[in-house]
């Protein structure tokens, strides 16, 4: 690991004056320190910001929840109104890593995670996302771990996040602050970006801009909610493709989807159009099936990935079908 | 007294090397709670036991001499760490994880380094209750934080009683894993107390305390820790003793229900 300087940030403030480009926030450091050890990451400055007040979770005036920044994933996922309102968000969250790393990752952190392309951790191997011009290793590689929605030529990475995967399904909102001490809020589908021309930019973030809470609308899916993650063993391992389902159904009709996956493409991937599809719809197999045709028909897998689109369609109607089955 | 003899006997556990001896002082294992620990333990794992703190200890003797706190030091940050009940000021590299504080400044060398990637859990320890990875820490963030190891969980030379079962249900074979497979149990016994829930838990909604965690939950709970010799099915045995004293076989998974049921019975 290479040698930075390190700061514990009293308040928020002085983590924005201290912050330079080539500086770093620390959260609870399970994929920051990780990197740096792999020296994927060279700050050579940390600012540690997961003792900073936004640790809390409220009631905001959208009728929902605001989960701090700064809050374990463990303490997140286990808040009892996190837990009775949005069990769609504590069900992913708990599928990720381990209680260990959970009750290490900070809120902030888990959005911010970096991809698990192989290539990207190994710095003897070509990628574009870590060093921009070097190529891409696992467009013409190994790629059965890789994007099939939304790639580019430059990069063909996926977002990691099982946390992101719901957040995407119930319309979340990101607030930041800024260097300069304002502040600005991100719809949670503008958060994280595809790559482009830029592989090396995750999401839309400015150099220096802190998280420091996540707004959640009113909850949706509190009774219909199933968070289906698909993995090589049955637990501490990435999903191959996960589903983040939650249904409202009023007298038998579906008033309200979200549906979005991970392991599918460089941001977590939200079927709007299916959403609206399935709103108005009874809850039945004719009707899943449907749904997954259509999110899946414009996947456009690799060589070592194909196998992702007929599991994607399962997964969709395995997840819809246990978020509606499941008692109210 | 040949091998045979010795174990017709029943009495190599009463016949100590003088090493052993002076491990058993050293580690305060006295009169009953020695003798206790001993009936748990046949006479070979015991040598395998004792060998691994002759090793260490002869290990970490130089080590002891070397100065508390190195002369020069690159990006210098001052910690007090606190670590079972004891509190030490280092001057550290900020690059230096907790889990190299611990074994290499400290000579706690009970906490396991495994990938160092986080990804096996044999460096686990309990940060304020909590059970972390020492691996993804860094020393730095850890200023008057509690820090309980390994080395932290016996209590007047009695061992914490998750180190008993996992003695008595033999809840390893090489042992590598096991200082992170006991604190990760302890801290689970907690987080089942605390009502907190698992990917594996049927309702979110409804928060229950004082849960009895089912033989599935303890797996999907356990698996941060990874054991290379699959001592598994004996780790979920241990745990279920001291979390609900219920120490009934886990299920094997290579055999049917009904073999299951006839291999408890007998
Ligand atoms: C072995 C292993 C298995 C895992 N398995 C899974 C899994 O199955 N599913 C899953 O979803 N995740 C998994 N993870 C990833 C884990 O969830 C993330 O590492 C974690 O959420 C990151 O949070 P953190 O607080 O530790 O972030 P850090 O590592 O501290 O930081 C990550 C990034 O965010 C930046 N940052 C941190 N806080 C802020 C802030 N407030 N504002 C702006 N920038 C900030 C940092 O500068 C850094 O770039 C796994 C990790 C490991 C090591
Ligand atoms: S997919 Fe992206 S992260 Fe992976 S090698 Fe290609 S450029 Fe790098
Ligand atoms: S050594 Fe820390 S998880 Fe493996
Ligand atoms: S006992 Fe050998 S790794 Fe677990």
């Amino acid at each position: 690991m290479r040698p930075f300087s390190y700061t514990n940030a009293k308040n928020k403030e002085q983590a924005l004056q201290t912050f330079t480009k080539t500086s770093h926030y620390l959260g609870g450091g399970t994929n920051l320190v990780d990197l740096m050890k792999e020296d994927v990451e060279r700050p050579d400055q940390l600012i540690e910001v997961a003792n900073l007040e936004y640790k809390n979770i409220t009631k905001n005036n959208e009728g929902g929840y605001t989960l701090g920044g700064m809050l374990s994933n463990s303490e997140t996922a286990n808040h009892p109104d996190i837990r009775k309102n949005y069990p769609l968000l504590s069900m992913a969250m708990l599928s990720a890593a381990t209680a260990q790393i959970r009750n290490m990752a900070t809120n902030a952190g888990n959005l911010l995670q970096r991809t698990r392309c192989p290539y990207f951790f190994e710095t003897s191997m070509p990628c574009n996302k870590r060093e921009p011009g070097s190529g891409c290793g696992a467009k013409d590689g190994m790629n059965a771990l890789h994007a099939i929605f939304g790639y580019s030529d430059k990069c063909i990475a996926t977002h990691p996040s099982d946390m992101c995967v719901a957040l995407a399904a119930m319309n979340a909102k990101v607030e930041v602050q800024k260097t300069d001490g304002s502040s600005r809020t991100i719809d949670f589908t503008d958060f994280h970006r595809l790559p482009g021309n830029q592989p090396e930019k995750d999401n839309t973030l400015e150099p220096g801009e802190l998280i420091t809470v996540i707004h959640l609308d009113e909850p949706k899916f509190s009774d219909h909610y199933y968070y289906l993650k698909i993995r090589e063993r049955s637990s501490y391992a990435f999903a191959l493709v996960s589903v983040a389902a939650g249904l409202q159904i009023k007298r038998g009709v579906i008033t309200k989807a979200g549906l979005a996956m991970g392991g599918v493409a460089h941001k977590p991937w939200k079927f709007t159009k299916v959403e609206k599809y399935l709103e108005g719809k009874k809850p039945n197999k004719v009707n899943f099936k449907a749904a997954a045709e259509m999110a899946m028909q414009d996947a456009k897998p690799f060589e070592g990935n194909k196998y992702k689109v007929e599991m994607g369609k399962k997964a969709i109607v395995r997840a819809l079908t246990q978020a509606f089955e499941r008692e109210a | 007294m040949d091998e045979m003899e010795k174990w017709k006997n029943g009495s190599d556990t009463d016949q100590l090397s003088k090493d052993e001896e002076k491990i058993f002082d050293e580690i305060g294992l006295n009169g009953t709670s020695r003798r206790k620990f001993l009936k748990q333990m046949s006479a070979a794992s015991l040598s395998i036991w004792a060998s691994s703190y002759l090793t260490s200890d002869l290990l970490a003797s130089p080590a002891r001499t070397l100065p508390d706190n190195p002369e020069i030091l690159l990006n210098e940050v001052r910690v007090n760490l606190r670590v079972n009940d004891m509190v030490k000021q280092l001057a550290l590299d900020s690059r230096t994880s907790l889990l190299d504080a611990l074994r290499e400044r400290l000579q706690l060398t009970g906490t396991k380094k495994g990938c160092d990637h986080g990804q096996c859990g044999a460096c686990t320890v309990m940060v304020d209750g909590k059970r972390k990875l020492s691996c993804l820490t860094l020393a730095a963030t850890c200023e008057d934080k509690e820090i309980t190891t390994i080395e932290g969980l016996a209590e007047n030379g009695n061992l914490h009683p998750m180190q008993e079962a996992f003695l008595k249900h033999d809840g390893f074979q090489c042992g590598y894993c096991t200082p992170g497979q006991i604190c990760s149990s302890v801290a689970l016994l907690e987080e089942a107390k605390n009502g907190e829930a698992s990917y594996v838990t049927e309702d979110f909604k409804d928060v229950k305390t004082d849960l009895k965690l089912s033989e599935e939950e303890i797996r999907e709970r356990m698996s941060g820790n990874i054991c290379r010799c699959g001592a598994y099915n004996n780790i979920v045995q241990a745990f279920k003793e001291v979390h609900s004293g219920d120490d009934e076989m886990p299920t094997w998974e290579f055999a049917t229900a009904k073999q299951m049921e006839k291999a408890k019975n007998s």
